[in-house]
C-alpha cells in the first residue's frame, strides 16, 4: 500500500484544484450571465426587493393569500419539514387545529373545499407555491376584505398561475408571493 | 392520464433514452476507442506526469484494491481535519462553527463512502469552503472510485481478460475527466439557468411583502447539486436537500435532477454490455432491475396519490395526494417517484420528507435500500447485483445438477463463501444496529431521539441503519441523530457497508479471471436468459424478505394496519 500513498497524495491535490476550485468557479462564472448574477432570483414590488421568487414567505394578514404551514415559520436561514408521521396523534391534532383556524378566517367555506396542501406543512418549510384550489378557496375572504368582486380575483389567479411544464408534465400551481404582489397592484 | 403521472413516465423514458448512448460512450472511454473528449488526453498525461504515476503499469486485482484503499484513507484524513477546523478557515461568510469530533467523523466517512447521512444542516453546519473543498470533492472522487472498482470487474469478464485489469489511477481519472466532470458542467448549467444559486455571496437579508425581515441562505450550490446527483451521492447544499426551493426551483429542475441521478447507474449496465460484448446479458440485467424498481414504485405512487386516510377522515379532500412533507411544485407523484429512485439507487437526496411518507411508501423505500441492487449506486449497484448473480448461478446449478459456471468460469467454494458473507453482511449491519439502538432507547427514553411515537418511531431507527448500510444517505429526518451514539455507530456501519461490498466482488472477479475458461456447451447454464433473470430476482427478493420481513412488520407494516383499519 505504501507505494500508492505518494502518488495518491499528489493526485488528491490536483483533483482538489480541479473539482473544488476550477469547477465551482466555472459554474459561478456561467451564473453571472443569468438572473441576478446567479445569486438567486429576486422578486420586486415598485422596484424594491421584497424577497426571492422561489423562497416562500410568511403571510399573516387576512388581506393576503396565505401559503402553506411551515415547520420553520418561513425562516429561510434554515429549512425543514415537520417530519411528522402520518399516524402521529399529536400531528393529526395540529392538522385539525389548522382546519378550524382556516374555517374561522374564511366564513362560508365548507371543510370539503379545503385542499390538503393548505393544512399540511411543506417539505422545505419554504414552499413558495400553493395549489390552484388553495388559492380559489381564499378568494371570497380576499374579495370581501379588499372590496373587489370575486370575479376580479379569480381572473388574477388565472393570470398568475403556472401551467404544467410544456402544458403536459407536472402539477398546476401558483406562486403565493407573485400572486400577492399582483393583488397589491390590482 | 393526469399531468403528474405523465411527468413521471416521461422522466423515466427520457432517462433510458439518454442512458443507452451514454453507456456506449462509457464503454468506448474504457476500451480506449476514439471519443469526442479525446482532446483531454494531454491534460490527463500531464496530471499523471506530475503525480509520478505510470498508467501503462497493469495492476492485479489486489493492487487495484490497495490503491483504492490508500487514496480513500488520505481523503478521510483530509475531510476529517477540514470539517473539524472549518470555523476558523476562510470562505465562511455566514460565520458557521467547526464540527464536533464525532460529527466530523460521521460526515467525513459518510461522504467518503458516497453516502450523505448529513447529521447537520447545510445552512449552518458547513462553510462554503467545506461545501466545495470537502463535500463536492468527495462527491466527485467517491463516484469515480465506484466506477473504477466496477471497471475492474468488467475487465475480468472480458474474454481476453488475460491482457490485464488496467491501472486503477487511469480508470479513476478517466471516470472524472471523461464522464463525471463534463456531464456535471452540463447539469449545473441547466440548474443555474433555472434559478439555482451559484454565486459566493453569503446570507441575504430581505424585507418581505408584509414588512418582516428574514434571512435567506444562499451560496455556490449549483455545481454541487449537479455532481451530488450524477455521482449518486445525494448530499444537499441546504438542510432539506432537493425539497429546498433554491436547490430545486421548479418542475424542470426536478426532472433534470431525477434524470441525472438515475442516468449513470442505468448507463453503466449498457456500458457493460458493450464493453464485455455481451449485450444480451446487459438487457437481462436492465430488465430485472427495472422490474424490481417498478415493484417498489407502483405501490408507492398509489399510496401517496391516495393521501392520508386519517386526514381524509377529518373531511379534507385528498385529491392532491399526501402533501405533508411535500412541495406543491413537484406534486405527490413526482415526489413518490423520487423517493423510490433515490432509495433503489443509493443517492439519498430527497425532494420530500420520507418521515412523512405513507407507511406503504416507507416499506418500499426501505426495501429499495435493503435490496440495494436495482440499478444501485454509481458503480457499486452492479457490484451488489454481481454478488446476487453469483449466488443465483450457484443455486440454479444445484437445482439442475450442473457445475455452477459464470461466463465460462467455475464458481467454487471460495467465491461462494465471499459472496455469502457480502450478502449477509447487509442484513447483519442493519438488524444488529436497529436492535442495539432500540435497546438503548427503551432503556432510557430520555435520550429523546424519536420525533414520532410508536411503530413510526421505530421505523426512524430502522431507516437510519438501513440507509447507512446501503450507503444511501436519505433519512427519516425526524430522528435526532447528531449525537455521539448515532454519529459513531452509523459511521462504522457506513465503512463496512462500503468497502466490503467493493472488496468482495472485485476479489471474486479476480479469482475467477485466473481460472481456465470452459467453452460454452449445450450443458452450460446461460446467464443471459430471461429465466436466469427471474432466478436472480427471486434470489434478491427471497434474501431480502427472509432477512428483513420481521423488522418491517414491527415498523411500517404495523403502522399501515393501524392507519387503514
Amino acid at each position: 500500500m505504501r507505494t500508492y500513498i505518494l502518488p495518491s497524495l499528489k493526485l488528491t491535490l490536483v483533483l482538489i484544484i480541479v473539482c473544488s476550485v476550477l469547477y465551482p468557479l466555472l459554474i459561478s462564472a456561467i451564473g453571472k450571465f443569468t438572473h441576478d448574477d446567479g445569486a438567486g432570483v429576486k422578486a420586486y414590488e415598485h422596484g424594491l426587493v421584497v424577497g426571492y421568487e422561489n423562497v416562500g414567505q410568511k403571510f399573516i394578514a387576512d388581506t393576503y393569500f396565505q401559503g402553506r404551514p411551515s415547520a420553520v415559520d418561513y425562516n429561510a436561514a434554515g429549512s425543514a419539514g415537520s417530519n411528522k408521521g402520518p399516524s402521529n396523534p399529536d400531528y393529526l391534532k395540529i392538522v385539525q387545529e389548522r382546519i378550524d383556524t382556516f374555517l374561522i378566517h374564511n366564513p362560508g367555506i365548507k371543510k370539503s373545499e379545503i385542499p390538503s396542501d393548505l393544512v399540511t406543512a411543506s417539505g422545505s418549510g419554504l414552499d413558495p407555491h400553493i395549489s390552484i384550489q388553495a388559492a380559489k378557496v381564499q378568494v371570497p375572504r380576499i374579495a370581501k376584505l379588499r372590496n373587489r368582486t370575486e370575479k376580479e380575483i379569480y381572473q388574477l389567479i388565472d393570470k398568475v398561475k403556472e401551467e404544467p411544464m410544456l402544458s403536459v408534465f407536472g402539477p398546476e400551481r401558483i406562486n403565493v408571493l407573485k400572486l400577492n404582489i399582483a393583488l397589491n397592484t390590482l | 392520464m393526469n399531468t403528474e403521472l405523465a411527468g413521471v413516465i416521461a422522466t423515466f423514458l427520457l432517462t433510458v433514452v439518454l442512458a443507452i448512448p451514454l453507456g456506449k460512450y462509457i464503454a468506448k472511454v474504457f476500451s480506449g476507442e476514439k471519443t469526442l473528449l479525446d482532446f483531454l488526453a494531454p491534460v490527463e498525461r500531464f496530471i499523471f506526469r506530475i503525480c509520478g504515476i505510470d498508467v501503462n503499469k497493469q495492476m492485479t486485482w489486489k493492487q487495484h484494491l490497495l490503491a483504492l484503499l490508500a487514496i480513500n484513507m488520505l481523503w478521510f484524513v483530509y475531510a476529517f481535519v477540514m470539517l473539524l477546523t472549518q470555523g476558523s478557515l476562510f470562505l465562511n461568510p455566514d460565520g458557521n462553527p467547526s464540527m464536533s469530533p464525532d460529527l466530523s467523523f460521521n460526515t467525513a466517512i459518510s461522504f467518503l463512502v458516497n453516502c450523505n447521512l448529513q447529521h447537520y444542516s447545510g445552512e449552518t453546519g458547513l462553510t462554503y469552503l467545506t461545501q466545495l473543498g470537502v463535500i463536492t470533492f468527495l462527491q466527485f472522487v467517491s463516484a469515480a472510485t465506484g466506477i473504477a472498482a466496477l471497471v475492474v470487474v468488467f475487465n475480468t469478464m472480458r474474454e481476453q481478460s488475460k491482457d490485464g485489469l488496467g491501472n486503477f489511477f487511469d480508470i479513476f481519472l478517466k471516470s472524472l475527466t471523461r464522464i463525471l466532470i463534463p456531464i456535471s458542467i452540463v447539469i449545473a448549467t441547466l440548474l443555474v439557468i433555472s434559478g439555482t444559486p451559484s454565486s459566493f455571496d453569503g446570507k441575504d437579508i430581505v424585507r418581505t411583502l408584509e414588512g418582516e425581515t428574514v434571512q435567506v441562505s444562499r451560496g455556490p450550490a449549483a455545481g454541487m447539486i449537479a455532481i451530488k446527483h450524477l455521482g449518486t451521492n445525494g448530499g444537499g447544499w441546504f438542510g432539506v436537500n432537493s425539497a429546498h426551493p433554491l436547490e430545486n426551483p421548479n418542475y424542470f429542475t426536478n426532472v433534470v435532477e431525477m434524470i441525472s441521478q438515475v442516468l449513470l447507474p442505468i448507463a453503466l449496465i449498457f456500458a457493460m454490455g458493450y464493453y464485455i460484448k455481451r449485450k444480451k446479458l446487459a438487457y437481462v440485467i436492465f430488465g430485472v432491475m427495472t422490474f424490481g424498481m417498478l415493484m417498489f414504485l407502483i405501490p408507492t405512487m398509489i399510496a401517496e396519490t391516495n393521501g392520508n386516510p386519517a386526514i381524509a377522515k377529518m373531511g379534507i379532500d385528498q385529491s392532491l395526494g399526501s402533501m405533508e412533507g411535500k412541495e406543491v411544485r413537484f406534486g405527490s407523484q413526482a415526489s413518490a417517484y423520487w423517493s423510490i429512485v433515490t432509495t433503489v439507487i443509493s443517492t439519498g437526496s430527497v425532494n420530500s420528507m420520507h418521515d412523512s411518507s405513507m407507511p406503504v411508501s416507507n416499506t418500499m423505500q426501505l426495501l429499495g435500500m435493503m435490496t440495494n441492487a436495482f440499478y444501485g449506486g454509481c458503480g457499486v449497484g452492479i457490484l451488489n447485483y454481481y454478488i446476487f448473480m453469483i449466488i443465483a448461478v450457484f443455486i440454479s446449478g444445484l437445482m439442475v445438477g450442473r457445475t455452477p459456471e459464470f461466463l465460462g468460469r467455475k464458481i467454487e467454494a471460495r467465491e461462494m463463501k465471499i459472496a455469502t458473507i457480502i450478502a449477509l453482511l447487509h442484513p447483519f449491519l442493519i438488524l444488529v444496529g436497529t436492535a442495539f439502538s432500540s435497546y438503548v432507547f427503551t432503556k432510557d427514553t430520555s435520550v429523546g431521539w424519536l420525533n414520532n411515537p410508536g411503530y413510526h418511531g421505530y421505523s426512524e431507527m430502522l431507516y437510519e441503519y438501513t440507509s447507512a448500510a446501503a450507503n444511501n444517505g436519505s433519512g427519516m429526518e425526524g430522528l435526532g441523530d447528531n449525537n455521539w451514539f448515532w454519529n459513531i455507530s452509523t459511521g462504522f456501519v457506513l465503512i463496512l457497508g462500503r468497502f466490503l461490498p467493493i472488496i468482495g466482488p472485485v476479489a471474486i472477479a479476480g479469482i475467477l479471471a485466473n481460472k481456465k475458461i470452459i467453452p460454452e456447451s449445450a450443458g452450460t447454464l446461460r446467464t443471459d436468459t430471461g429465466i436466469f433473470g427471474v432466478m436472480t430476482y427471486a434470489v434478491i427478493m427471497i434474501l431480502a424478505a427472509l432477512a428483513f420481513f420481521p423488522a418491517l412488520v414491527l415498523g411500517p407494516l404495523s403502522e399501515y394496519f393501524t392507519l387503514y383499519n
